[in-house]
């Protein structure tokens, strides 16, 4: 465990992270001060970006879970599959430095057909868009708007049933 | 779960068997794996979560290796069983101590454990006694490939396997062994051992993983990196330097009865000799001394003893076992008094399934 003591601004702020988490803070904490002795050069996370690129980064926020690329870098873990996509760019050089390597070569999946016998793609990411269609449920039923709200249960419906990934409930 | 049954028997990292079983107590692979259609437990919601493991509980037992398993729902154990499936190696700590909807699906011969909402959806766990990488992830690798035809994980073109931290993105592989090497502690040469191993990338841990500081000389080597290579270079990097570190070791143990036999005798005999004596006795200094009289006995030292009892004590003398075999919760005093009288006992009849 590693119990890090940040202050900003005045402030102190507490971290208790694993391992591999402190890795991964610890990896963009020395990108951050990198980036103050510079404006140019960049550490892993900004490659010639000043440090309001790097906030403007920090805004960033995933379109499928809601989570903040701030939010993911306090806590070192991601919110969904979708970060990876979002995020892909500013990933990129901290998932370089962490493994020296950017393009995944091991085991892949070995798709089925599917349930209406179209070969499935290797990515998962139409079957990750169903966490955004969810909190747009939400959204229209707090706006009340009940058709949208089953036209978008039918949809995650149909793309569930296409992956095999239907709740067996039902 | 019959822990009735668990709690007398000792897991498969014990068994004490297994190729180089004298210095390599165990061999491990995990997965980590997600659901593509909902966020990392991390970000999950509570009715998510439950919806999580409802998922993968329904279609796992759709799988041939499923079926063989048994389902445990975290949530509802007592701490003390919790702990007890930790100290076992069947559940991470994390997992131990977290909040909300989670289980874990364990095989009768507690080589296979499968772990749902831990930090990712899924991470599957294998687990052979001695230097048995290959088979651990031939069988592991069957395990992933079934549930994989009933539940599609989180893949991407580039990044590979999909997991919550980045550390493990791409195989989602962590490859590990444990290893007791008290012969480099004793002669002061674990610490460059450990530099070189960093250097080439590799991680190295106490008895119970994450954080944990080591105790009793037992030591776990695992890959840090997840992305890039494929898993058997993974799995070969590990097991590449195994041999190196067994080597060493051994050359250790035999420095140490070549020239310090008599010292090393002692200290063999003194930690035996406490151990059959104490009235009262920590966890870590049973760890620190079963350690030595382990390496006693493979030095031929002790006599009337097995390594295979001194692994079944390691686990049996930790505090959730010590508890449940006493069927009461204890203070920390009062466990280290009852840890104390069961190693009396159990060197006084030499039976290991007393009580």
């Amino acid at each position: 465990m590693f119990h890090i003591t940040e202050l900003e601004a005045g402030e102190v702020r507490e971290l208790h992270l694993c391992e591999d988490h402190a890795r991964v803070y610890l990896n963009q904490a020395e990108a951050d001060s990198q980036q103050e002795d510079s404006d140019t050069e960049g550490g892993p996370l900004g490659v010639g970006q000043t440090a309001k690129e790097l906030s403007e980064i920090d805004q960033l926020v995933c379109d499928m879970c809601g989570i903040t690329f701030f939010e993911f870098r306090n806590q070192g873990r991601l919110g969904c599959p979708h970060d990876y996509v979002q995020f892909e760019n500013e990933l990129e050089p901290l998932i370089a430095n962490i493994h020296g390597e950017v393009e995944h070569r091991g085991r892949r999946p070995n798709r089925q057909k599917s349930v209406g016998g179209e070969v499935l793609p290797e990515s998962t990411e139409e079957l990750t868009r169903v966490i955004g269609m969810r909190k747009d449920i939400r959204n229209a039923v707090e706006g009340e708007d009940y058709e949208r709200a089953g036209k978008l249960r039918d949809n995650i419906q149909k793309i569930l049933h296409k992956w095999h990934a239907e709740d067996l409930k039902g | 779960m019959k822990f009735e049954v668990l709690k007398t028997s000792v897991g498969e990292w014990l068994k004490g068997t297994g190729p180089e079983s004298d210095i390599v107590m165990s061999s491990r692979v995990r997965l980590a794996r997600n659901l593509a259609q909902y966020p990392f437990v991390g970000r999950a919601s509570e009715t998510e979560r439950s919806e999580i493991e409802d998922f993968l509980h329904s279609h796992l037992t759709k799988t041939s290796v499923g079926s063989r398993l048994e389902y445990t729902n975290l949530g509802g154990l007592e701490d003390l069983d919790r702990q007890f499936l930790v100290e076992r190696q069947l559940i991470s700590r994390e997992h131990a101590d977290a909040t909300g909807a989670r289980g874990v699906a364990i095989d009768p011969a507690e080589q296979i454990s499968l772990m749902i909402n831990e930090e990712d959806h899924l991470r599957i766990q294998c687990i052979h006694s001695g230097l048995d990488l290959e088979a651990v992830w031939e069988q592991i690798r069957g395990v992933d490939e079934e549930i994989e035809a009933v539940v599609p994980y989180a893949f991407h073109q580039r990044w590979g396997y999909l997991t919550a931290c980045p550390t493990n993105v791409g195989t989602g592989i962590r490859v590990s062994v444990m290893l007791h090497l008290p012969a480099l502690v004793i002669t002061r040469q674990i610490d460059k051992v450990f530099r070189s191993l960093h250097k080439i990338s590799l991680a190295v841990r106490g008895l119970y993983g994450e954080g944990s500081q080591a105790f009793g000389d037992f030591y776990q080597i695992s890959n840090q990196i997840t992305l890039g290579r494929t898993e058997d270079e993974l799995i070969a990097q590990v097991a590449d330097v195994v041999p190196v570190l067994i080597d060493y070791e051994r050359r250790a143990r035999d420095f140490l009865l070549q020239e310090t036999e008599q010292n090393v005798h002692d200290q063999v005999s003194r930690a035996f000799g406490i151990l059959r004596t104490a009235q009262t006795i920590s966890a870590e200094e049973t760890m620190q001394l079963l350690s030595r009289v382990r390496m006693g006995v493979l030095l031929g030292l002790v006599d009337d003893l097995h390594v295979s009892d001194v692994n079944k004590l390691l686990v049996r003398t930790q505090p959730a076992h010590l508890q449940k075999m006493r069927g009461v919760d204890l203070d920390t005093k009062d466990r280290n008094i009852e840890r104390a009288r069961f190693l009396r006992a159990y060197f006084e009849s030499g039976s290991p399934d007393d009580n």
